[in-house]
C-alpha cells in the first residue's frame, strides 16, 4: 500500500512537473533572449549547410513522370489589386521587372523581353515550411543573366524581391544573398508545367531559389532591389514571413 | 589483497558510467523537447505521404481530420474518432481548437511554427552531438562490448523465448543478483541507440532542401522527402513506445533505486531493468 501511494504521488508530481514544464516552455518561448539562444542553431544550420556543398551544388531534378498531378498553391492565390487584375486581363503584356538599388545599370525588363532571353527549364521539388512538397517543371531566365546586364555594385550584399501581392495589408517581399542569386537554378520563372504560370502560383513571374523552402520563392515579382543591408526593408528581417511570423531568413532546412 | 586497493577511480564498479548518465539525462530532455516541438511542426500539415511529393489533394496514407465538432485520425482507410484529444480539443481557456495535436503535447503549447522549429533544431543539434559523442565514447570505454554484446548462446530461440516469458510474467531477478542486461534489453538498446536514433537524424536531414542539394543520396535512400517525413514520424512513435516500456519496466524494477542509480552511478552488482 505504501508503495502504491508513492507511485501514485510520483505520477502526480510527474504530471504537475509536465504542466510546469509546459508553461515554462511557453514563457521561455516568448522570451527574446531565449529565442536568440534557440535561433543560434539556425545559424549553425546555415554555416554547416553552406560549408558542406561546393556552394553551387544543384538541387535534385526530376523527370516528367515525377510531376505532382496538381501543383499546390499557398499564400496569396490572387493579388486582386486593380493594377494586377488589369495587367492579368491583357496577359501581363505590360508587366515590368524593375532593377533598382545598387546596380551600375539599373533597368526594366518587360515580360516579353525576359521570354526572348536564354531560358532554363528544371523539374524540381518545392518544399513548404509546413511540410508538404510538390514537384513542378519551371521555365525562366537565369537570374545571373539579368544581374550580368544590370551589374551589381561592389557594396551590394542582398537582392530584395518586391511583389505585387499584399498579405494582411503588408506587401510581400523576400530576399536572398548573392550566393543564391548567382546559383544556376535560381531563375525568374514564367512557365509552370509548360504553361504560363497560373495566377495562384505567382503569375507572371516567380522567383525559384531551389535550395530553400517555399516562402523564399517570391510570387508576382515586380522588382529586384540590390541592397547592402536588409535593415531598411520592411521590418528588417529580410522577408514578409520573417517579419510577421519570425520564420528564419535562411530557409535551407 | 583487498579489491579496493587495485581500483582506480575510472574502474570504480558503478553500474552506469558518468558519460552514460550524463548522456541519458541530456537525451531524456532532448527526446521530450524534440517530440513536443516536432508535434508543433506536424500540426502545420497533419498529413503523411509516401514518395517525393505530397500536398493537399494528393493521397495521404495517414491524416488528422479536424472540424469544430469532430476530430479523427485516419490511417489508410481506417478512421478512428479522437474528438477531445486529436483534431478537436479544448485549450486552457476551454476554447475548442482544431489543430491536430493538443497544446499539452506541443512546444510551445500555442501554435507557432517558427518557434516550434527553433526549439526543434536547437535540441536536434544537442541531441546529434550528444549521440555522436556517446557512440564514440562507449565504443572506446568498451561499454558497448561489455554490456551490449550479445553472446552466441543468447541468440538461441529458446533463450530469447524464456526471456520473453519472463518479461510477460513480469518476473525480474531480484536487484543485486545479476550484472548484465538481458537479451531483450540488449536488443532494444542496440536497436534504439544504433538504428532508431541515427534514423531520426538522417530522416530529419533528408527533409531539408539544402541537404538535398548537398547530399542527394540521403533523400533518395528513404524514397523521397515525403517518405523521409513519414519515417521520421513513425520513428518518433517508436521512440514514444520505447519510452513507455522504459517507464513501465522502471516502475516494476523499483523507480527510486533505478532512477537514483542513473543519477549517482549506482552499484555494479545491481541489475538494470529499465
Amino acid at each position: 500500500m505504501r508503495k502504491l501511494l508513492t507511485r501514485r504521488s510520483l505520477i502526480t508530481s510527474a504530471a504537475l512537473g509536465a504542466g510546469g514544464l509546459l508553461s515554462g516552455c511557453d514563457a521561455l518561448s516568448r522570451s527574446p533572449g531565449f529565442q536568440n539562444i534557440l535561433a543560434s542553431a539556425e545559424d549553425a544550420n546555415f554555416l554547416v549547410q553552406r560549408a558542406l556543398g561546393d556552394r553551387m551544388e544543384l538541387a535534385s531534378e526530376y523527370a516528367i513522370a515525377d510531376l505532382s498531378p496538381k501543383f499546390r498553391a499557398n499564400g496569396t492565390r490572387d493579388p486582386g489589386t486593380p493594377d494586377y487584375t488589369a495587367s492579368a486581363a491583357q496577359g501581363f503584356a505590360d508587366w515590368q521587372l524593375r532593377f533598382t538599388g545598387l546596380f551600375t545599370k539599373p533597368q526594366n525588363f518587360s515580360l516579353s523581353a525576359l521570354q526572348s532571353m536564354p531560358q532554363r527549364t528544371q523539374i524540381t521539388r518545392h518544399d513548404c515550411v509546413e511540410g508538404w512538397s510538390a514537384i513542378g517543371q519551371w521555365t525562366g531566365v537565369p537570374l545571373k543573366l539579368l544581374l550580368d546586364l544590370a551589374q551589381l555594385q561592389g557594396k551590394a550584399k542582398f537582392l530584395v524581391f518586391h511583389c505585387a501581392d499584399r498579405l494582411g495589408g503588408r506587401p510581400y517581399y523576400e530576399s536572398i544573398d548573392l550566393l543564391d542569386a548567382f546559383h544556376p537554378q535560381t531563375i525568374m520563372a514564367h512557365r509552370l508545367n509548360g504553361e504560363a504560370v497560373p495566377v495562384e502560383n505567382g503569375a507572371p513571374l516567380r522567383l525559384r531559389v531551389e535550395r530553400q523552402l517555399g516562402y523564399k520563392h517570391a510570387k508576382y515579382v515586380t522588382g529586384i532591389e540590390a541592397v547592402a543591408t536588409l535593415d531598411n526593408i520592411g521590418s528588417g528581417k529580410g522577408g514578409y514571413w520573417e517579419d510577421v511570423a519570425d520564420y528564419e531568413w535562411y530557409a535551407g532546412i | 589483497m583487498k579489491i579496493e586497493m587495485i581500483e582506480t577511480p575510472q574502474d570504480k564498479p558503478v553500474r552506469h558510467r558518468l558519460t552514460t548518465r550524463f548522456w541519458h539525462w541530456i537525451n531524456a530532455l532532448c527526446l521530450l523537447v524534440l517530440i513536443m516541438s516536432g508535434l508543433t511542426i506536424f500540426n502545420a500539415h497533419p498529413r503523411l505521404y509516401w514518395g517525393e511529393y505530397g500536398a493537399v489533394g494528393d493521397y495521404a496514407w495517414a491524416a488528422v481530420g479536424s472540424s469544430e465538432t469532430l476530430g479523427y485520425v485516419r490511417v489508410g482507410e481506417t478512421k478512428i474518432e479522437t474528438t477531445g484529444f486529436i483534431g478537436n480539443w479544448r485549450d486552457g481557456n476551454g476554447k475548442i481548437q482544431t489543430w491536430a495535436f493538443p497544446g499539452w503535447a506541443t512546444i510551445p503549447s500555442y501554435y507557432s511554427l517558427a518557434e516550434g522549429r527553433r526549439w526543434h533544431f536547437f535540441f536536434a543539434w544537442v541531441f546529434s552531438v550528444g549521440l555522436a559523442f556517446f557512440m564514440i565514447r562507449s565504443l572506446f570505454n568498451r561499454h558497448v562490448q561489455r554490456d551490449l554484446h550479445i553472446a552466441r548462446e543468447e541468440w538461441r530461440p529458446s533463450h530469447i523465448w524464456q526471456d520473453v516469458k519472463n518479461h510477460m510474467r513480469l518476473r525480474f531477478p531480484a536487484p543485486g543478483t545479476v550484472n548484465i542486461y538481458n537479451i531483450l534489453q540488449k536488443l532494444s538498446y542496440i536497436g534504439v541507440i544504433f538504428i532508431l536514433l541515427p534514423l531520426m537524424i538522417f530522416t530529419g536531414l533528408a527533409m531539408s532542401p539544402a541537404m538535398d542539394a548537398n547530399w542527394p543520396l540521403l533523400t533518395d535512400m528513404f524514397g523521397g522527402r515525403q517518405s523521409a517525413r513519414s519515417i521520421h514520424f513513425i520513428g518518433m512513435f517508436l521512440l514514444l513506445v520505447f519510452f513507455i516500456v522504459h517507464m513501465v519496466t522502471l516502475l516494476l524494477a523499483g523507480p527510486f533505486k533505478q532512477t537514483w542509480a542513473m543519477i549517482s552511478g549506482g552499484k555494479r552488482e545491481g541489475a538494470g531493468y529499465a
